[in-house]
């Protein structure tokens, strides 16, 4: 038997060397129609992380994950799973890596059970224990009542579970998401980044993701990777990435003002935005409780107070900006 | 991959292939069997006996073999390049190939599923045919080996058009335009032994009509052409068409982007 839960005394002996779990080298893509996707981008995550890989609609975050995944064929570089050229390896790399689309590609008319014990199948994983995978992860994801319906008959947030189920069967060291929770429900997404948060937890398996959702970026990865016209502009983690920030900006709803907001108070910035709500800036080397008791000085009572943004979101657009202006900014 | 996980994929493939036939019987097994009885009613048995015999069989005797073939190549074809489109059509192809199951495993997994459904629909229009005549088999090596080896040749046929089909059109365009002429022509209802020279030289060229007269010497005994080189060409193209899918496959084409 060669699936484990657990990593194989050759994988711990490989991450105690120092190898990652994915390893993109000098990687590009240039489609047939000139366009070009992916710049040479070099991208490496060490296992057991929780990695997000963020970017604007398309910046090369699916053609990156189509090519680790075979889906897509490089024009340049090298991509490893855990050490094992993708290309050269197939076998070793790709029974290694789990992967969620972007969009439903699973057969329509087959069972949520059929689908999940094909894929093990494919895998080359037993009957037996492709079973015991499959009730296992349909019960986590909350599907095994519903493992005798036809697959098209699910609802959207149940097509996702499905598809996280499918990727998980054969047990991967690697798992990539391709912004799973888009178009799900609030309530359905926090039960999703559980799932992945305790995943990621037991330490066997690492996590990349990819979304548009900033504040679940910032609330699941440990690191960032920011990705624009096919070039990684920003990698590093997602606390450093967020102490860059200067300016902090929150929305106060405050009790009504007498007068018209000032434009400064002891050095916090201003805006009055409505009757009863203010926009302030608070630099780095400001705190919240001074600012609160700078606004009561100026006889200003603050009832509640949000962001405006959310602080990945800030950072990010940042980025993005720095880059377009340091000329990166022509299509991809 | 390793040989055991490889045959466990292969296994997985080839069920889920087979199950997908069965479930739609109704458009993959019962409507041939209704075709073909057709066939036996209308040219065996109405028009047939003023047709008189031929190769020194009966009418009805001679066109079974041939309506047979005839069925077990659409079959094997239709179900490889409708499932494999399908596949492609549905995104649900993407499963094998994250997958680390290799190239011909994919392949292998297809074809058995026009293998299965070919030689299953084969087996109802020889039943169906037993209501009108009696089939006595001459060799049932020959019989057995021919129509199992057409039934991989027009397999791998279906796959290959399947990976260069983009619309549902360009799944049919072959069946309807290539395959359906060349298969009526290939001495199914007629020996080419009738035609006159230059059209039975023309019709030596038609690949189908080796199969035919293959198969028809495994049953009755009976052949136009000389049935060493009817195996030679079937397993030649068995080869270079298995070849040509297995290269497409690892290029990715009409798969990867």
């Amino acid at each position: 038997m060669r699936y484990y839960c657990r990593p194989t005394l050759m994988e711990v002996f490989s991450a105690a060397m120092g190898v990652p779990a994915l390893h993109l080298q000098n990687l590009g893509k240039t489609y047939s129609n000139g366009l070009i996707a992916l710049r040479g981008i070099d991208l490496t995550v060490q296992p057991g992380d929780f990695f997000g890989l963020l970017g604007p609609n398309g910046a090369g975050k699916s053609t990156a994950i189509g090519i680790i995944s075979s889906l897509v064929t490089r024009t340049a570089g090298r991509a490893e799973i855990f050490g094992h050229d993708i290309e050269k390896q197939p076998w070793e790399a790709k029974r290694r890596l789990g992967v969620v689309p972007q969009e439903v590609n699973f057969n329509g008319f087959e069972t949520v059970e059929q689908i999940v014990l094909n894929q093990a199948g494919y895998y080359g994983i037993p009957r037996r224990r492709a079973r015991q995978n499959c009730e296992r992860y349909l019960r986590e994801l909350d599907l095994w009542d519903r493992r005798k319906l036809v697959s098209r008959t699910l609802s959207g947030g149940m097509k996702r579970r499905l598809m996280i189920a499918r990727a998980l069967v054969h047990e991967p060291r690697l798992l990539i998401l391709d912004e799973p929770t888009a178009g799900v429900d609030i309530e359905l997404r926090r039960s999703m980044w559980r799932f992945l948060e305790a995943l990621n937890r037991t330490g066997d398996v690492t996590v990349i993701l990819t979304t548009h959702y900033l504040e679940e970026a910032e609330s699941l990865c440990r690191n960032i990777a920011i990705i624009n016209k096919g070039r990684i502009v920003e990698n590093t983690s997602t606390t450093a990435l967020l102490n860059r920030l200067n300016t902090h900006s929150f929305i106060l709803d405050v009790d009504p003002l007498a007068n018209a907001a000032p434009a400064t108070v002891d050095g916090f910035v201003l805006r009055q935005v409505g009757p009863q709500q203010l926009e302030a800036d608070v630099q780095r080397d400001q705190s919240i409780t001074q600012l609160v008791q700078a606004l009561a000085g100026a006889g200003i009572y603050v009832r509640s107070l949000k962001n405006k943004a959310n602080r990945l979101e800030e950072m990010f657009i940042d980025l993005l900006q720095q880059d377009a202006s340091a000329g990166n900014g022509q299509e991809a | 991959m390793y040989w055991q996980e490889s045959l466990i994929a292969l296994a997985t493939l080839s069920r889920k292939e087979t199950t997908r036939y069965l479930r739609i019987w109704v458009q993959t097994l019962f409507p041939p069997a209704i075709t073909m009885a057709l066939y036996f009613v209308i040219f065996g048995n109405l028009i047939g006996p003023r047709i008189g015999p031929m190769d020194g069989y009966s009418y009805m005797d001679f066109i079974v073999p041939g309506i047979i073939m005839m069925a077990v190549i659409t079959n094997s074809y239709a179900n490889v390049v409708s499932s494999f489109f399908s596949a492609k059509f549905q995104r649900h192809i993407e499963e094998l190939m994250v997958s680390p199951a290799p190239n011909a495993v994919i392949l292998l997994g297809y074809v058995s599923g026009g293998v299965g459904r070919g030689l299953l629909v084969g087996l109802i229009v020889t039943l169906v045919s037993l209501i009108f005549t009696q089939i006595q088999i001459h060799n049932i090596w020959i019989t057995v080996s021919v129509v199992l080896l057409t039934s991989i040749l027009f397999s791998l046929g279906g796959f290959i058009n399947g990976i260069f089909a983009r619309k549902f059109d360009d799944v049919a365009i072959v069946p309807t335009f290539i395959l359906t002429p060349l298969t009526y022509l290939g001495g199914v209802f007629y020996s080419v032994s009738l035609l006159p020279d230059t059209w039975r030289i023309v019709s030596m060229f038609n690949p189908v009509l080796y199969m035919v007269n293959a198969f028809r010497y495994g049953i009755l005994g009976s052949s136009d052409i000389d049935i060493r080189v009817a195996y030679s060409l079937i397993l030649l193209s068995i080869l270079i068409l298995g070849a040509t899918a297995l290269f497409l496959l690892r290029r990715g084409t009409g798969l990867r982007a």
